[in-house]
């Protein structure tokens, strides 16, 4: 668990007013928090417990994630692309932990 | 369709349940807890108070059969347009039979352009997905689906 970067698809260039899908995956373990190890200790929970995706600051969408996603969770959706501008993500770690992406879009035409 | 009525279905999907064991071997025959419905039901309370969710708006995409608990993809959409002044706000995913009914909660803005989202969730063992959209102007919209699951998903 040492190294955990998103991967995202997001296309580089859309028409104005276009619906464009963004495809994202984490790795990452999801540990449920119910599962034993072989001494019969419970592993204790870690998972990535909330998702945000800005547009040039302003927020698209948010996802609140429990336990029942499944690891190296994988999220996609859309956008709506009015202007050029930058997408950044956030996904949040029960450990505190906050890994991000960013992409630019540019608008053609 | 009622959804409150969750000691009539029980009582009958006990009885089914019954029936599943009598011909068991043959196919799936596992009956999730019923203690999970009211579990899962308590939830859906919580998440959008006293409303009642109407049939319809909501499409949840997933497979009939799931050979592995631990990951199956689900779509959810809702027929909504997703302009500032009727939109659909958010989207939540409840599974009846996971030791927690939660699964996920998706909310859009109109900037979404589409009230769609896409993820993979895990599936403890044969049951109803919920899918519950809330929409801008209030009124809440369901639909849930039932998978069969051959190897579950929450091990331990």
């Amino acid at each position: 668990m040492t190294d955990i970067k998103p991967r995202i698809k997001v296309p580089k260039t859309a028409k104005k007013g276009e619906i464009v899908e963004i495809k994202t995956l984490v790795s990452h373990v999801m540990e449920t928090g119910q599962r034993k190890d072989a001494q019969g200790n419970t592993i204790p929970r870690r998972i990535i417990n909330r998702f945000t995706c800005e547009y040039n600051g302003k927020p698209v969408c948010e996802m609140i994630l429990h336990p029942a996603i499944s690891a190296n969770p994988y999220i996609s959706f859309f956008l709506k692309v009015e202007e050029s501008g930058t997408l950044t993500m956030a996904w949040y770690d029960d450990d505190g932990s906050v890994y991000k992406a960013e992409s630019k879009i540019e608008v053609t035409g | 369709m009622n959804w409150s009525s969750a000691a009539n279905r029980r009582t009958v999907i006990k009885g089914m349940g019954a029936g599943a064991l009598a011909i068991g071997g043959i196919g799936w025959a596992i009956e999730p807890a019923r203690a999970d419905l009211a579990k899962a039901e308590k939830l859906l309370k919580e998440l959008i108070g006293a409303k009642v969710p109407q049939e319809g708006k909501v499409r949840l995409e997933m497979p009939q059969i799931a050979e592995n608990g631990q990951t199956v993809p689900l779509t959810v959409s809702v027929d909504s347009p997703m302009t500032p002044d009727n939109y659909c706000k958010a989207i939540h995913i409840l599974a009846e039979g996971n030791p927690e009914a939660g699964v996920c909660t998706f909310k859009f803005t109109p900037a979404s352009g589409r009230a769609e989202f896409s993820t993979r969730m895990r599936l403890a063992q044969t049951q109803n997905v919920w899918a519950v959209a809330e929409m801008s102007d209030g009124s809440v919209w369901m639909t849930k689906t039932e998978v069969k699951v051959t190897i579950g998903g929450c091990g331990g």
